[in-house]
């Protein structure tokens, strides 16, 4: 927090000078002085050699939705980053994108279908999208703040009920639209992933480009402006009201074009695929990375997106939660012989309650751990599963819960120290009993907390930068 | 006439219900200028609660003690419980960002009501639990007037929500802990100064009003028998409409909006279709919003410079 009257580019300045030391300064300097199209060639080589190693289908998969994930985030950030609208309604305009794009390429209008090349359905729906972001911006003009969230929030829903309701004929109702038409424009057809793969990069990379020239333009700084205080950009003759439209709408077009390709690349769509748990999906990468920077906004959809998938291999899992819990200690744990030593007890704890556990009864360690490899090995003797796991687990969760919570109001850092060693055991327990074996519900639990801790411990998110509040 | 009576009926029971959770939203609202999305699930889980009393004490065929000590079991259980709930996710996850950007609390709302939709599926599984309210409490008994017949229990949801309200009420206007409610609401950091408690107050809001909800979960669960991890989110959205057509941080506008919503949402499904009963519902919200946006009963907020 700036001192009161310094003003935000001097702050930052200040920022920038702290940082200046070990490799991280270095870095950031270098960073700053390498301009932004080398750094976004850097990504397109990175991402073109992606399906040279020789991923299999389900890792393009993953990867291609991942990067329609980063492109939502990216175009979710237009409007919450930027210009300061919570726009809860923004899935929408990404349902609204693959109904489309959907209609214009299937069986469903007419007797015989549309089967619109996709060189004219994508700009049609990319322009339908805006216009619609323009309608859903118009209440944005009174309504200020949360209000707006709600009132677009249920522009969302009405999305879905209307979907799942209207026109059933038509749009499907729950089943959706099945068959719709791949990619194909000039002549050609993509049809396999590797194309689908490129084809998404491509398009996230005119997107970020794009995006990155608007936001250095006086657009960008108008809302920027409009952000931290309206009535004040107001009065310096920026049309605000202008601006709040022109974020929905933009941020409706680079959903929408993400929605083409996933009603393509699917080849179907359907109501549930654009409901609050995928919104809040995008939150959270967005959240993640750093609202306000595009760089922030790819990196929080990619890391998000490919790190649930893991969540359905428990080995796989295994390894992202321990990976996680270690690397979040080795960061917020000084000195490094602290460290040390919770971590070493940490592993003790776990033998130890394993061994008095076993000597009281052999069924309450039965369960075994449900990481394979040589995690797994090792937990086996470590963490305590009983043979039926599942309340075991529950009320594990329970306590792990209030623990965590508990141990947050701890002002005492010597006792909190002491304490974690068991809340992690305890969610190691928890982890192992339950969650890995519901990996949907784990998915979704880890999105909330996600939210939930970022927003407490690092607002600004990964790469975003700390608002300056000038008073 | 006699089915739109009946309907009359139906909306008043649901509005009720919907107004005891706007009464949460709208006085957390009040004291935080935060939009509680939690708020909802606090709903979900006291019918959860009302369900597991009912379990408790032998199931809904057989219960093993009288069922007026039931229903006061599971009205207290679930006031109380979601009370010290509503209290400690304030103290987690609220508390240290009261001074953040406005959008930090609300995502991390976001953050916790999805975190209990699905702590709920985990714990207790994705399937529909039923009350069945009518094998401990005879459908048929109740009032019937010109042959209307309403049954106890709406009857019972009506009156209690109505004693609950004007008791908050009287709570708001006559006490100090509502005084200082209200000067909070008006102004903390003034509030502050004058020597009120202000994490007190606000604790004692996120108490009153999420105890409320849990109160209504349980209401929702005997009235409308079927109790599972997602009926929070849209009860909750329908609550805040209601919150907000009322005009939010006003608690008449909150009563006054709720029985609206729940008139609305009742006659819609009996004269239209209950496909649309959603969409009838959110368009009178955006509707009310854009005409009115500081709601029926609201003034409209002052912007400081």
């Amino acid at each position: 927090m700036s001192p009161i009257g310094v003003d935000e580019w001097v702050a930052r300045v200040e920022e920038r000078r702290e940082q200046a030391g070990g490799w991280r300064g270095v870095l950031a300097q270098w960073s700053e002085r390498v301009g932004w199209w080398p750094k976004l060639a850097v990504v397109a080589l990175v991402g073109a050699a992606f399906p040279l190693l020789g991923p299999n289908d389900f890792q393009l998969q993953v990867g291609i939705n991942a990067l329609l994930l980063a492109m939502l985030a990216v175009g979710l950030n237009i409007a919450v980053g930027w210009a300061g609208l919570l726009d809860l309604g923004y899935i929408a305009f990404y349902g609204f994108g693959a109904y489309g794009f959907a209609l214009l390429s299937s069986n469903q209008l007419g007797a015989n279908g549309i089967h619109m090349p996709a060189e004219l359905s994508i700009p049609i729906v990319m322009v339908a999208a805006a216009l619609l972001g323009l309608l859903l911006g118009l209440p944005s003009r009174r309504l200020i703040g949360d209000y707006l969230a709600i009132v677009t929030l249920f522009f969302g829903e009405v999305f879905v009920e209307v979907t799942n309701n209207v026109a059933t004929n038509k749009l499907g109702g729950p089943n959706g639209i099945p068959a719709v038409d791949p990619i194909k424009g000039f002549g050609q057809q993509i049809l396999t992933l590797k194309g689908y793969w490129y084809f998404s990069l491509v398009l996230i990379l005119v997107v970020i480009a794009a995006l990155h020239l608007l936001d250095q333009s006086r657009t960008g700084r108008a809302w920027r402006a409009v952000r931290e205080d309206p009535l004040a950009a107001g009065m310096m003759t920026i049309p605000v009201n202008r601006l709040k439209l022109m974020a929905f709408s933009f941020g409706a077009v680079v959903a929408a074009l993400a929605g083409s390709v996933f009603a393509a690349q699917q080849g179907g769509v359907f109501p549930t695929d654009f409901d609050t748990p995928f919104l809040i999906l995008i939150y959270a990468g967005l959240i993640l990375g750093g609202s306000g920077s595009i760089a922030g906004a790819v990196l929080g959809g990619l890391v998000v997106s490919i790190t649930l998938e893991f969540l359905r291999n428990p080995t796989e899992a295994g390894y992202v939660f321990y990976g996680i819990i270690l690397a979040t200690l080795i960061a917020r744990m000084r000195p490094w012989r602290k460290l040390g030593a919770v971590l070493a007890a940490i592993v003790a704890f776990g033998f130890a309650a394993h061994a008095i556990v076993k000597a009281i009864s052999d069924t309450a360690v039965a369960g075994g751990a449900h990481s394979g490899g040589w995690l797994g090995d090792v937990l086996k003797h470590w963490v305590i599963v009983p043979a039926n796991p599942k309340s075991f687990g529950n009320i594990c969760f329970v306590l792990l819960i209030c623990a965590l919570i508990g141990l947050v109001q701890l002002k005492d850092q010597r006792v909190r120290t002491a304490l974690l060693v068991p809340v992690v055991y305890l969610a190691a327990c928890v982890w192992e009993a339950r969650l890995v074996v519901e990996p949907s519900i784990t998915r979704q639990i880890l999105i909330g907390a996600i939210l939930i801790v970022m927003m407490n411990a690092r607002p600004q998110g990964l790469l975003g930068q700390r608002r300056v509040e000038v008073v | 006439v006699h089915f739109f009576f009946q309907q009359v009926v139906n909306g008043l029971t649901q509005g009720s219900l919907y107004a005891l959770i706007a009464l949460g939203y709208s006085m957390v609202y009040g004291v935080l200028k935060l939009l509680n999305f939690a708020h909802g699930d606090l709903y979900m889980l006291g019918a959860f609660i009302g369900y597991f009393v009912i379990q408790w004490f032998g199931g809904p065929a057989a219960l093993t003690i009288p069922v007026p000590l039931v229903l006061l079991i599971m009205f207290v259980l679930a006031g109380a419980g979601m009370g010290g709930l509503g209290v400690a996710i304030e103290r987690f996850a609220y508390r240290p960002l009261r001074d953040a950007p406005r959008i930090a609390p609300l995502i991390t709302a976001l953050g916790v009501s999805f975190f209990l939709e699905n702590a709920v599926l985990l714990l207790f599984g994705s399937q529909t639990r039923i009350y069945n309210t009518s094998q401990f409490i005879s459908f048929s008994t109740g009032i019937t007037i010109r042959g209307l017949h309403i049954d106890i229990v709406r009857i019972m949801v009506i009156s209690l929500s109505v004693l609950l309200m004007i008791a908050l009420r009287l709570l708001v206007s006559r006490t100090t802990l509502g005084k200082s409610m209200r000067a909070v609401a008006t102004d903390r950091e003034a509030a502050e100064m004058l020597g009120i408690d202000v994490d007190r107050t606000i604790a004692f809001t996120f108490f009153l009003g999420s105890a409320l909800a849990g109160v209504a979960g349980v209401m929702a669960g005997l009235v409308f028998n079927q109790v599972f991890n997602l009926i929070g989110f849209i009860a909750g959205l329908k609550a805040f409409t209601a919150a907000v057509v009322g005009g939010i941080g006003s608690i008449t506008g909150a009563m006054l909006g709720g029985l609206l919503i729940g008139l609305a949402e009742a006659f819609a499904t009996g004269y239209i279709s209950s496909t649309y009963q959603n969409l009838i519902v959110f368009g009178v919200l955006i509707a009310v919003m854009l005409v009115r946006p500081s709601g029926l009963l609201g003034r409209a907020p002052l912007q400081k410079v």
